[in-house]
């Protein structure tokens, strides 16, 4: 003990070399441990967890809101489309969408009937007309459908063989009792029998109701016969009409009978099946109108918001804790393995985050649908896509923090 | 058998005619179960040496042997590697905040795929025994003192068994009477298993511990200075 050695110079005293030890390459330890580690340290600061959190759970919302708005926009655009019980529609070749629709000569139905496979052709006339609400004596503009009562064309909630007798009647319509409150109170107001209110400044008696809802282009609708139609719709010419239904016999082949009715109609009309109708109004939105573009923006914006928030948090966690990342990659732990750490705090993020977010939504969703009728549904496909989009999110933000990780050199620990 | 074998030793930083050079054509052996004692001033090239014994440096020139493993041209891998088999103590603890003193312990022995959880906190309980730091297990580092601290980081570095134990400064941030303690009980559980240390030191009060003293100056071993 206590044995100095005054040597001036430590020489090497072994002539030969100790055999060489077996060094046992670095082993890729699984995710578990790694994992453990993260956990552990966002757990030890509970009100740094939490902040990060809200930046996940924000994100989370906001894709939630804005897909679910913009899934609602599709979904209610097409209601209409959607519940036409007919084969093929024609459609003038300048009409973007049905609720600004250009009309084409009543003639190309009639023509359509040439065709052996067409059973019978009804035509359906579309005009945004303003109501006045018998209440308040406001006018709001509701979307009005003339339609033939005895086609049975269209195929709304609530629209029985009685209120379809109901409007044959001269002056007479059908409310949509799902449409938005403004109008008045449709359905009290009738539970005392049929009243009389103000279509485009015309009487008309509202006889019935049927079930639609607001959709993204009108936010209430009407259904009268042709001629109260025409009454109504001052202007309008009959022989213009804005979509043609075609019925082919049972049995009837729908693609060939599209392609043998646009061969000999003129092109002025289009020749639709209902899905390619509904796809076609749907386009609309997503394209045509800028909507469809907000839309994703605003999943975008989610999504940057929430890289931003998790990325200065993660990176934040390295920086405080480089001292303890270098003490780390002192010990024998890999860059990889620290990696996995980064990556390990960044999935807990992602599912810590998601869940309260969409719970959240959920509410959302509830409050959007009973307050402003426009019905968001969450669907499990919708919530393993956002949980996708956040997921990624907070692997990007991990990926980039990990850069930070180089800065931990050991070395750098004996000073 | 020797735990470091260093002949022809050069290190410089920089390149060109502002290069610095912190070692020149140095020679060292630490044989197995020695405890030596590096001193020198500020600057004398004592931390380079043991970053590169430690394999936290690539080597430039000249050969360093550690445990058998040649540092010479050896990748990132192979200094990891290495890495694992030497238990370090840092001049401040470096203990991970949000761990108890146990799961800091264990964190030396997480690297190895053949514990399982249990073994890894028995022995992890072990060795904060044998510290005397039995009834501190679940404390964080945050709860402890300096001494207990520097204590934990003794017992992270031996509990994986290490064939070597480097030491910077280990009783920089403790006052002197701790400092001693501290340093005699590495020395005492270094001794009771044969381990090998290198402790590179200003402080004059641990002398007593070292088998060896060994000092350094203008990146060339000197003479130390007389007791």
């Amino acid at each position: 003990m206590n044995e100095l050695a005054p040597l001036t110079r430590v020489y090497p005293v072994l002539a030969t070399a100790p055999p060489q030890q077996s060094v046992r390459p670095p082993r890729t330890a699984g995710f578990r441990l790694p994992f453990r580690l993260a956990w552990r340290q966002l757990r030890h600061e509970p009100a740094r967890l939490a902040a990060a959190l809200s930046g996940v759970v924000f994100a989370t919302l906001l894709i939630f809101m804005q897909i679910g708005f913009k899934n609602a926009l599709f979904d209610s655009a097409v209601l209409v489309q959607n519940s036409l019980r007919a084969d093929l529609f024609l459609m003038h070749r300048t009409t973007e969408a049905l609720w600004r629709s250009a009309s084409f000569p009543r003639a190309r139905l009639a023509q359509a009937l040439a065709l052996p496979e067409v059973e019978r052709v009804t035509p359906l006339y579309v005009a945004n007309l303003p109501w006045k609400n018998p209440e308040t004596g406001l006018n709001r503009t509701l979307l009005l459908f003339g339609v033939d009562p005895t086609a049975r064309l269209l195929g709304f909630h609530g629209l029985d063989d009685a209120a379809w007798d109901a409007i044959t009647r001269p002056d007479t319509i059908l409310f949509d009792e799902r449409g938005k409150p403004e109008f008045g109170p449709i359905r009290s107001l009738l539970a005392q029998g049929s009243f009389f209110g103000e279509l485009n400044r015309k009487r008309v008696e509202v006889v019935g109701t049927f079930g639609l809802g607001a959709t993204f282009s009108s936010e209430s609708n009407a259904i009268a016969s042709e001629t109260t139609f025409w009454r109504i719709a001052s202007g309008r010419n009959p022989a213009q009409v804005d979509v043609g239904a075609i019925m082919l016999k049972p049995g009837a082949d729908v693609a060939a009978a599209k392609r043998a009715l646009q061969a000999l109609l003129p092109d002025d009309v289009i020749v639709f099946s209902r899905p390619e109708l509904a796809q076609f109004e749907r386009n609309y939105w997503a394209k045509v109108a800028p909507i469809g573009f907000i839309f994703g923006l605003g999943v975008a914006i989610g999504l940057v918001v929430g890289c931003v928030i998790v990325y200065q948090i993660l990176f934040s966690d390295i920086s405080r804790h480089l001292g303890e990342y270098a003490t780390l990659k002192a010990m024998g732990y890999t860059n990889g393995y620290l990696a996995r750490v980064v990556m390990s705090a960044a999935l807990v993020l992602a599912v810590l985050g998601f869940i309260p977010g969409l719970v959240l939504s959920l509410g959302l969703y509830e409050i959007a649908s009973a307050k402003i009728f426009i019905p968001l549904h969450m669907t499990i496909p919708r919530a393993l896509f956002v949980f996708a989009l956040i997921f990624a999110m907070c692997v990007v933000s991990g990926l980039i923090a990990i850069r930070k990780l180089r800065d931990a050199d050991p070395a750098d620990m004996f000073r | 058998m020797n735990a470091v074998e260093i002949r022809g030793l050069s290190h410089r930083y920089g390149t060109g005619p502002t290069a610095l050079t912190v070692l020149h054509d140095l020679d060292l052996v630490i044989p197995a179960g020695e405890i030596v004692l590096l001193t020198g001033p500020s600057g004398s090239g004592k931390t380079t040496l043991l970053t590169l014994i430690g394999a936290l440096r690539a080597v430039q020139a000249g050969s360093c042997r550690v445990l058998g493993t040649e540092l010479a041209k050896a990748d990132e891998r192979t200094r990891v590697a290495l890495r694992r088999r030497i238990g370090f103590i840092f001049q401040h603890h470096n203990l991970l905040g949000f761990l108890t003193a146990r799961e800091n312990v264990a964190m030396a022995l997480e690297l190895d795929p053949d514990l399982d959880e249990k073994e890894r906190l028995a022995r992890a309980e072990a060795m904060l025994h044998a510290v005397g730091l039995a009834d501190k297990v679940d404390a964080y580092p945050a709860m402890l003192s300096g001494g207990q601290r520097q204590r934990v980081a003794i017992a992270r570095a031996l509990v994986h068994e290490p064939g070597l134990i480097l030491a910077d400064e280990p009783t920089a941030a403790l006052d002197s009477k701790t400092g001693h303690e501290t340093m005699a009980l590495l020395q005492k559980l270094a001794k009771e298993r044969g381990r090998t240390v290198f402790i590179v030191t200003h402080d004059p009060r641990i002398h007593d511990i070292a088998d060896r003293i060994v000092a350094m100056e203008d990146g060339q071993l000197v003479q130390p200075a007389t007791h």
